[in-house]
């Protein structure tokens, strides 16, 4: 049986699929199609690290040069995921390292890197150029030291939002002073010092650096020096954005006119707002803004933001207040994405000028406007309706109300109709975190309208099974759900337990899903892990009624994983479930 | 293709119908189950409001989960439901006067809780069974959904009062009413934990107020010699070093266990496993702010949590000398 093309010609079709999922569908076509795309399927993609493992990785594609691995899932970010639980990326590389020589690229979220798991990447891996590390934790500056001795093509070290273990400020000098690739660093996430004199020498012999982003103890008077030495940033990040006087003002302003191509902020720690105008005149060129750490007044905020007339991404805190984010709205006419963190999440009344007009105005103001992030203390229907009906080309609405069941504060209902004008008129909509006082209704509306839904978050929401019921039968595009402090129980789960198969995942903690339940799926499903996480002593004397107190259940073609604390057991199947993978 | 779950169908396409009649349905999910009318406060029948600062949480929102239609007998978790056999619980209520696993100094503060504690067996929330007794959960309906928020909701109240009682001697009585702290929900709201630490951070330089009860959230790691992972701890939410240490002991008691394991015996009886474990000797260590790890000891509480970065629980022959060091420090310090 001939092919109707050449494999060289269907390959050559193939390098203009970049997107996994194109990828992953025409894999689908035959299997020939497969076996062509599994030759020459270079970036890997893989959503849940324990949906496949190592082998299964290698075993299907042959020349792989980057690749993105997810750990945990989401709401470890929020500390509903015990310490332990797995993720771990060591198994990941040793496998890897003997198959992907080439490798060029690797990408971590939520997964747990070990110093050893470092140092093999930085030996195994001698063409590798990115490294980024994003929400990842176990490892220490050693590790890092490691990689800036060994990996002499490194471009990208990005340590996003890192929990890492700072046992030297000196991990920086083990770059070698013949080392001058570097083209991003992100060291925000670090608390302690680094030292200065080997990160400034690194910026000097960088010249292709373009995204630089300090940690807190960079201090504002070295600043100026930095960008002196790399004028062609564009993205940076300032450390403690504070000093005593005003000496390192007229220095730091001028450094700042000099990055031509400065396209990106961050930083602002401890921010003295005495030194904001120093950046005014960068303010134009913006497209992304982070104040997320600038704990200064909405004045101070305003200013800066009314110069951002360019701006597509801007983050703040709650600081800015309602004034504020008009300014936004009137002065940020391209913006793409706001969001919008709580300065002190823990008060119940903390007299915080920011309510839902804020983000009533830049709905109304930003025609661009697809991405929200909000928290606040108040909401109303009214608000909510407003806002989709202003901006029906939302595809991210996350928004968190403080205090867990508030009702619409004007009329004291629910935000079932609120959210429900969201889901209806936000077609697109592909992200969506609820919060606040929600019956089942609001599950209905979402059943019924969310059709393009990919990820959804639901906390201390709805009244019965009926209210999971909806969003399993409905949400057609559904892939990742996770729910906490829901009413929702068994019959709900089991009632739909084949859509699970066609999603990422499910997590539901603080739920009423049983461990007899758990079992049931967990047998019934032998393509499903159902994971109890339950921190009880004595699992196997806790009745079958009783609720777990979290479960994570996930596709896979690995059957059981073996790297599981003893809080973790995986219902339903025998040890012998593994699949012969030949 | 496994057989079909309760009725469920999925065709090639992958779209699941469920596969019932329409009397099934039925019985699955009962007419109108859940979509009653009701007002905000999640009650179908009008019922007074209790207005105390913290029931903006806790006493109204318990009734807002109608359990009979989902018609499943579900019991509180680690409470003790009549299919439980009480034998089998290893640890009871009488443990609570028994030495901990770690031996801390004597309490001096004298507000250990130990003695009011109603153990519910099973629940590894150790400072959270506190608030069980104290607490005015009289409703059955209480489920496992609410119990985190009411917990921690009363806990906010008891947390308070032992403030108070420990610091009577410079208790600022404030006579306009600060802001209500809220109660700590574990991961609520969903904000990233070095966000939280870093806004803690600037709000203690902005104002000297004594212990702003349960501000933020303050997670340190714990680790234990010999223990394959570590394990998180919000420090927060004690307000004892009986509380830290029960929960400690709680969490790592699986290593211990893992250890006498290979004697043999199957069922630990509960007088074995108080032996193992105030046998082996395991002490409470900190690492301070600037890199010391001493013993965890009687400087007051708020000291203790303003300067631990991280908690290790060493054998105690690994922690000779490390005792007096505390004291002497915080007395140079002032």
């Amino acid at each position: 049986m001939t092919q109707s093309f050449p494999e060289e010609v269907l390959e050559h079709v193939f390098s203009f699929l970049t997107s996994h999922t194109d990828r992953n569908a025409v894999s689908l076509v035959s299997k020939s199609w497969y076996d062509t795309e599994r030759w020459c399927r270079d970036h890997v993609f893989i959503g849940n690290c324990y949906a496949v493992n190592p082998r299964v990785l290698t075993r299907r594609f042959k020349e792989v040069k980057a690749v993105e691995l997810k750990g945990k899932p989401h709401f470890a970010d929020f500390n509903l995921v015990p310490e332990g639980w797995g993720g771990c990326v060591d198994p990941w590389i040793v496998e890897m390292g003997r198959v992907y020589s080439g490798l060029e690229e690797i990408r971590l979220k939520r997964m747990e890197v070990t110093d050893e798991g470092l140092e093999m990447v930085a030996k195994g891996f001698g063409k590798l150029k990115v490294l980024v590390l994003a929400s990842c934790d176990g490892f220490s500056t050693d590790g890092l030291a490691a990689v800036a001795a060994n990996c002499r093509n490194l471009r990208v070290l990005d340590l996003r939002e890192c929990e890492v273990e700072e046992l030297s400020c000196h991990w920086l000098s083990h770059f070698p002073d013949s080392f001058t690739l570097l083209e991003s660093l992100n060291i925000a996430c670090l608390s302690s010092e680094v030292s200065f004199s080997a990160l400034e020498r690194l910026v000097s012999r960088s010249p292709n650096l373009k995204t630089l982003k300090l940690n807190r103890t960079v201090p504002l008077e070295k600043l100026s020096t930095l960008l002196q030495r790399a004028p062609q940033l564009v993205e940076f990040g300032t450390g403690a954005y504070s000093a005593e006087g005003l000496d390192a003002y007229s220095s730091l302003a001028e450094a700042f006119s000099g990055c031509k191509k400065l396209k990106s902020l961050s930083g602002f720690w401890d921010v003295i707002p005495a030194y904001l105008p120093a950046v005014y005149s960068v303010c134009s060129q913006l497209t992304s803004l982070n104040l997320s750490y600038a704990t200064t007044q909405s004045p101070d905020l305003s200013k800066i933001i009314s110069h951002c007339h360019n701006l597509q991404r801007l983050v703040v805190l709650d600081y800015i207040e309602d004034t504020g984010l008009e300014t936004v709205a009137t002065s940020c006419k391209d913006l793409k994405e706001l969001v919008v963190f709580p300065s002190d999440p823990y008060v119940a009344d903390a007299n915080v000028p920011l309510t839902e007009q804020g983000l009533v105005s830049v709905s109304q103001g930003c025609t661009k406007l697809h991405s929200v992030l909000y928290f606040c203390r108040q909401m109303s229907n009214s608000a909510l309706v407003s806002i989709s009906k202003n901006r029906p080309n939302i595809t991210c609405f996350r928004l968190c109300i403080l205090e867990p069941r508030s009702p619409d504060y004007l009329t004291l209902e629910p935000l079932d109709t609120g959210f429900g004008s969201i889901v209806e008129n936000c077609k697109q909509l592909t992200r969506l975190s609820m919060s606040g006082l929600l019956t089942d209704r609001v599950f209905e509306y979402i059943g019924k309208h969310a059709k393009k839904l990919d990820m959804l978050s639901i906390a201390f929401a709805g009244d019965t099974d009926l209210g999971l019921h909806y969003i399993l039968s409905g949400c057609d595009s559904l892939r990742k759900l996770e729910i906490r402090d829901c009413p929702f129980g068994d019959k709900a789960l089991l009632a739909n337990a084949s859509k699970l198969e066609t999603m990422r995942s499910l997590w539901m903690s603080s739920c009423f899903v049983s461990f007899g339940a758990c079992k049931l799926l967990g047998q019934k499903m032998p393509r499903l892990n159902v994971e109890v996480i339950d921190e009880r002593e004595n699992l196997n004397s806790i009745p079958e009624n009783v609720p777990v107190e979290k479960v994570y259940i996930y596709r896979t073609v690995c059957g059981q994983r073996f790297d599981m604390p003893d809080f973790v057991r995986i219902m339903g199947k025998d040890k012998a479930d593994v699949y012969n993978l030949s | 293709m496994p057989p079909p779950l309760l009725g469920i169908d999925g065709d090639d396409q992958g779209h699941v119908s469920l596969m019932t009649s329409a009397s099934t349905m039925e019985s699955i999910f009962p007419k109108n189950a859940g979509l009653t009318e009701r007002n905000y406060l999640g009650l179908s029948d009008s019922s007074s409001v209790d207005s105390s600062a913290v029931s903006g949480i806790s006493d109204v929102k318990r009734n807002n989960l109608n359990l009979k239609a989902t018609e499943l007998r579900l019991g509180l978790p680690g409470s003790q439901s009549p299919e439980r056999d009480p034998d089998a619980d290893l640890v009871s209520a009488e443990s609570l006067d028994e030495k901990p696993l770690f031996p801390l100094l004597p309490s001096k503060d004298g507000i250990c809780s130990g003695s009011q504690k109603t153990f519910v067996s099973g629940n590894k929330r150790g400072f959270s069974d506190t608030i069980c007794s104290n607490a005015n959960v009289n409703n059955k309906v209480s489920s496992c959904a609410q119990t985190t928020m009411i917990k921690d909701a009363t806990s906010k109240v008891v947390s308070q009062d032992q403030t108070h009682a420990t610091f009577g001697n410079n208790n600022k009585v404030n006579t306009s009413n600060p802001p209500a702290a809220k109660a700590q929900v574990v991961g609520w709201p969903p904000v990233r934990s070095f966000r939280k630490n870093i806004l803690a951070t600037n709000a203690k330089t902005n104002d000297e107020v004594d212990g702003k009860p349960g501000l933020t959230a303050l997670f340190v790691k714990v680790s234990m010699d010999g223990a394959p992972y570590l394990r998180k701890v919000d420090l927060r939410s004690y307000t004892t070093y009986q509380q830290l240490s029960s929960a400690l002991e709680k969490m790592f008691s699986c290593f211990t266990l893992g250890q006498c394991g290979s004697q043999g015996s199957q069922s630990l009886s509960e007088s074995k496993l108080r032996d193992l474990l105030h046998g082996s000797e395991y002490v409470l260590t900190y690492e301070d702010k600037d890199g010391d790890w001493m013993l965890v000891s009687d400087v007051p509480w708020d000291m203790f949590i303003g300067s631990c970065k991280r908690l290790k629980i060493m054998k105690g022959s690994d922690a000779i000398g490390l005792a007096p060091r505390a004291m002497e420090k915080s007395k140079n310090r002032n």
